[in-house]
């Protein structure tokens, strides 16, 4: 017994003791330009987690390996978050005393979260090719940042492309197309753009939720089975996808009617149903899979060549691998930006980095000489627009690679950018925040960033 | 009509499934009377198991056959599984001998989070392939009846008779072994079998073991449907209803309760569904057990709970 | 030697009958409430105050509640998380539809939507027992997380489902820094354990306890068991109730349903049984120690400066926080609670052996 409360009282010293240590901000030496890296490695959404976060790191490797950002080198640290919202939110505050300038939540849930804190804390908020649709609106959201495309951009590309398949988007009258997606914040995005399409050009939208962490998709596919839409559109993350391939072959509809999403259409989603998952098309944002980019052989070569790769050898190049090293590339080129302004070589600040985030200005010559070549296009930000051209194509799982099969689309913006107002104005509203001004947008860039 | 019969037939195969898995939860409670909550990471685990060794041990032994690569994977599998049983007694039930139900299922509960992290540190966090040779394409029955035919899942059905055939197992195990019956005497009472010179801590190790044999073949059976990852330890979340409508000792009653519960949401949701937006599927098989405890709160098959004052 | 009660004589009734008889209690508790509300603004950092304190605040309210349900009245419920979510979007809901309403009076409501809610999925427990009621309460957790993600009037008809608080306004004082929220969530706290202790040493408490220990036998003198039962729910899902509606607003500030899923409702139980069934402070207790332990063993590798990689460790932690939870209901399957008390027992004779 003695020994009891004597092992209780050390835990509960220690337990009390603990927390006030780590509340000890870790202040990363002044000089390296730190990175949260906030990833999954466990959980129902890992296969897809892992592949992202270790491209991210690599990146942010390779980047001290060429000379880091003008000589300022990078450091990094990563939490896992499970794709939860509350260990988001954790990890996040354990991080953003670093000297943490922008941050990935890979998560739309998380990021719904972190818009409420990221203002006040100074960090911007990358979700590119997530997030909220309506936070293009720099007006409204100062320091998001949905960089390259939105899930309103993703969807419209799709009805695009499926309606350039039937002919011209005046054959999509009549048709069918059901929307399978997660029951999340994440899936719920595009279905106030396929709303407006399909009033706009008459087809019929079903919509088939299906539950976290989506196993569980047997009615969904039977109730497919019944109503035989035309296309179906996957908005999965995680198991999800591959589940609903699988349930695709075991109700018969043929894969190459369905369409992914830009997190629907990677190796991990397919590989394991194999043949069955022939024809299988989804989108790519921007890349697809790219074993031939130069960035990819400078990786093998700098990182993986000196034993320092994040993860396997085999995923380099792989389509979520470029995804995260595309994301880190957005995060260290915005820093690259900020010190163009405030000082070459120096440590930039939250407000210095988010004025490099607005002021994207990556031209096709910048992209290749960072080994981008043929992978993305140029994208530049400004202060109404914070996420850029949307530029997107459809690649097809032809069994062992992913194919593009695809033009270049843009999204349609004269149907997005009056949803967008609507809904950063409402947000607005609710959050009792005034637009910003254009002076606002150039003022505050010089003066206040400069103080830093 | 063909529809809803395939939706019925669809149901039915998917209660069997998760018959397999409420197995496993009855055997244990039958015969030590604790619910274990660990026995969806028991699925994960064993299915974990059998993944990686059906991947490992053709290299390590350099076996080109599948069927032979497999089965070795199941016996290791299964020995795996059967070491786990016994340190679950050895280390945790058998130091809480006499406690009450709550302190059992609490420490069922912290067995299936490090059986969750144990699992996945062994054998890793991807989605992993089970290939028993299942086949995974549709038939399509009574084509000339109904426009389309009637959809029957080729894969569903071979589990569904692999399920059945455990069941018959089991209950032959219980009802004409020895073993069978020391673990019925254990499960009405445990002192008096005590008593009478039965050894308590080796019959739950063997109870264990059973559980975690099932929990192998329902990991097998639905890995090879799903791919063995994280998810499948929450399918025991989704054996809950099917345990407690066939009642908590009752093996046929698992097999009802899972017939009565898969028809049921595939049912609802694929009729019902539409008219409220879709997804009624994670709660409708909540609400249904809920209805069936208010006019038998023992279950359909339980036994009748008697409160001594 | 310091904690005996000699010289301490009470004269009346009502100094005999309150909560903390002993001087020294009195003394050690008034000083935790000096300490907490007056020191700990100021000697805690941002991270302490956001990722520990606040949460283990509000969770220990949650943590109140369910003891009520399950340490006092025997009643297993599992469907803690979503009656937290009924009291979060009722509070939302009040907030946003009703122009000026006072932030404490949208919680306090939010925590009544969430009473009624509670008696309507506690009726079950008039028929149904022990583990199948367990059960029974799953069906309002996987009921109230459809509901949230379906019914778009619950969430104002955002388009993601997902909703967002603006700022706190209690009578003029804006809650916006990390302090003032603790002081907020605290003061709530402590209004509320106060009440929990006095609704448990009350008459109630002991009808409640009556039904926990023998349902039968209670009736039989004269008990009601609907009664009992059913104001046990109510109680215990008002004070969920209101701790689901600090979570929203205060911790998270943004919210999607999944917030409030079935892995919060586990985490409510283990800490009420870790702390140790019916006891108000056993709550406290188990409330610390799932909050604190997996911030630790997430933390542990980087502070001994072992590089592990953020799967492993995420595994590990899974792995010793399940071990721990066996480990205490061996060594104590009363909880925390029951080793405080023994260590208190043990004070009270110090030096001397007995």
């Amino acid at each position: 017994m003695k020994l009891k409360s004597l092992a209780l009282v050390a835990t509960l010293a220690a337990a009390g003791a603990m927390p006030l240590l780590t509340s000890a901000p870790a202040f990363a030496q002044a000089k390296d330009q730190f990175f949260p890296v906030l990833s999954y490695r466990t959980g129902a959404y890992a296969p897809n987690g892992v592949p992202f976060a270790n491209g991210f790191v690599d990146y942010l490797k390779l980047i001290n390996a060429k000379g880091g950002i003008n000589g300022v080198k990078v450091s990094w640290e990563e939490c896992e978050t499970g794709y939860a919202t509350d260990k988001g939110v954790e990890c996040y505050e354990r991080l953003k005393g670093k000297g943490a300038t922008s941050i990935h939540p890979l998560s739309t849930g998380i990021t719904f979260a972190l818009t409420e804190k990221v203002p006040t804390d100074k960090i911007s908020l990358l979700t590119a090719g997530y997030g909220r649709s309506e936070s293009t609106d720099g007006m409204v959201f100062k320091w998001n940042f949905p960089l390259t495309g939105t899930y309103w951009d993703a969807a419209d590309v799709l009805i695009q492309h499926i309606g350039k398949k039937e002919g011209g988007q005046d054959k999509l009258k009549g048709k069918k197309i059901a929307l399978v997606y997660h029951d999340s914040p994440y899936g719920k995005e595009p279905i106030a753009l396929l709303q407006e399409r399909s009033k706009l050009n008459g087809f019929d939208l079903q919509l088939l939720p299906v539950a976290h962490p989506g196993v569980e998709q047997k009615a969904t596919w039977l109730q497919i089975r019944q109503n035989r839409p035309d296309y179906v559109l996957l908005w999965g993350w995680g198991v999800m996808n591959s589940t609903a391939i699988k349930e695709a072959v075991a109700t018969g509809y043929p894969r190459d009617k369905m369409y992914g999403v830009w997190w629907a259409g990677a190796e991990p989603d397919v590989k394991d149903v194999g043949d069955g998952a022939k024809g299988y098309h989804a989108l790519a944002l921007q890349h697809g899979a790219e074993p031939n980019a130069k960035v990819v052989k400078d990786v093998l070569d700098l990182v993986h060549g000196k034993g320092q790769g994040t993860g396997p050898k085999e995923e380099v190049g792989q389509v979520l691998y470029m995804r995260g090293l595309m994301a880190a590339m957005l995060s260290t080129e915005g820093v690259r930006r900020a010190q163009e302004r405030f000082g070459k070589g120096k440590w930039v600040t939250g407000e210095q980095a988010r004025w490099g985030y607005e002021n994207l200005a990556l031209d096709q010559k910048k992209l290749d000489a960072l080994g981008f070549a043929g992978v993305l296009r140029p994208i530049s930000t400004s202060c109404a627009d914070h996420r850029g051209d949307v530029w997107a194509r459809v690649h097809t799982w032809n069994g062992s690679k992913w194919e593009f099969t695809s033009d270049w689309y843009e999204a349609d913006q004269s149907i997005i950018k009056p949803m967008i107002k609507q809904a950063a104005d409402k947000y607005a509203a609710e959050k009792k925040i005034t637009r910003r001004t254009s002076e606002d947008c150039q003022s505050d860039s010089l003066e206040t960033a400069r103080k830093g | 009509m063909g529809f809803f019969l395939e939706t019925l037939i669809g149901g039915l195969t998917t209660g069997m499934l998760y018959s397999l898995v409420a197995l496993g939860f009855v055997l244990i409670f039958k015969a030590s009377g604790v619910f274990n909550f660990a026995q969806g990471a028991m699925v994960l685990f064993a299915a974990l198991a059998m993944a990686r060794f059906s991947e490992w041990l053709p290299k390590l032994l350099g076996v080109d056959s599948k069927l032979l690569a497999n089965l070795l994977a199941f016996a290791a599998a299964l020995l795996v599984m059967v070491a786990v049983a016994w340190l679950i007694e050895r280390l945790v039930l058998g130091r809480l001998v006499n406690q009450e139900g709550v302190t059992l299922l609490m420490a069922t509960l912290g067995i299936s989070y490090f059986m969750d992290g144990f699992g996945q540190t062994l054998f890793g966090s991807d989605i992993y392939k089970i290939d028993i040779g299942l086949p995974k394409d549709p038939i399509f029955l009574l084509e000339s009846a109904f426009q389309g035919g009637v959809l029957v899942n080729k894969e569903d059905l071979y589990a569904a008779v692999i399920a059945a055939a455990l069941v018959v197992v089991l209950a032959a195990f219980f009802q004409f072994t020895p073993t069978g019956r020391a673990l019925r005497a254990v499960a009405d009472d445990h002192q008096a079998a005590q008593s009478i010179g039965i050894p308590l801590s080796r019959v739950w190790v063997i109870v264990w073991s059973v559980a975690g044999f099932v929990a192998l073949v329902a990991g097998i059976i639905w890995g090879s449907k799903l791919g063995v990852q994280f998810s499948l330890s929450v399918l025991a979340l989704k054996a809950l209803p099917v345990v407690i409508l066939g009642g908590l000792t009752s093996v046929p009653g698992a097999i009802v309760g899972g017939l009565i519960l898969g028809m049921g949401e595939k049912l609802s949701e694929v009729f019902v569904g539409p008219m409220v937006g879709g997804g009624i599927e994670i709660w409708f098989g909540y609400v249904l057990v809920l209805l069936v405890l208010l006019v038998r709160p023992q279950g359909l098959f339980g036994e009748k709970i008697i409160d001594r004052v | 030697m310091l904690y005996r009660e000699n010289g301490q004589f009470k004269t009346t009734y009502a100094s005999d009958q309150q909560i903390f008889p002993i001087a020294q209690d009195r003394l050690l508790i008034v000083a935790l409430l000096a300490f907490a509300f007056i020191a700990v603004p100021f000697l805690a950092s941002e991270y302490l105050f956001r990722a520990v304190l606040i949460p283990f605040l509000i969770l220990s309210l949650a943590a109140l509640g369910l003891n009520i349900l399950v340490g006092y009245c025997g009643q297993i419920s599992l469907g803690t998380g979503g009656f937290m979510a009924v009291g979060a979007y009722a509070a939302y809901n009040l907030m946003i539809r009703i122009d000026g309403m006072p932030l404490l009076l949208a919680l306090l409501l939010g925590g009544v939507c969430a009473t009624a809610v509670g008696v309507l999925f506690g009726i079950p427990s008039l028929r149904i027992k022990g583990l199948y009621l367990a059960v029974a309460t799953l069906a309002a957790q996987f009921f109230c997380d459809w509901a949230f993600l379906r019914i778009k009037w619950f969430t104002n008809n955002s388009s993601s489902g997902s909703v967002n608080i603006g700022e706190l306004n209690v009578f003029g004082w804006v809650v916006d820094t990390p302090a003032e929220k603790y002081l907020f969530c605290l003061g709530f706290v402590a209004v509320f354990a106060l009440l929990a202790k006095n609704l448990v040493r009350s008459h109630i408490g002991r009808e409640w306890m009556a039904m926990r220990d023998m349902d039968v036998a209670a009736s039989v003198i004269g008990i009601r068991p609907v009664y009992a039962k059913l104001t046990a729910f109510a109680v215990s899902s008002f004070f969920v109730g209101v701790a689901g509606a600090l979570w929203g607003f205060v911790y998270l500030s943004a919210w999607e349903p999944a917030a409030f899923n079935i892995d919060r409702s586990f985490q409510l139980l283990f800490m009420v049984i870790i702390g140790g069934l019916g006891s108000i402070m056993g709550s406290f207790f188990g409330a610390a120690f799932i909050v604190i332990v997996p911030i630790l063993l997430d933390n542990a590798p980087i502070l001994l400066g072992i590089p592990i990689d953020t799967a492993t460790a995420s595994h590990l932690t899974f792995m010793i926080f399940g071990s721990l939870i066996v480990f205490f209901l061996i060594v104590e399957p009363h909880g925390l609670a029951r080793l405080w008390s023994i260590g208190k027992e043990k004070l009270r004779l110090w030096p001397f052996p007995h």
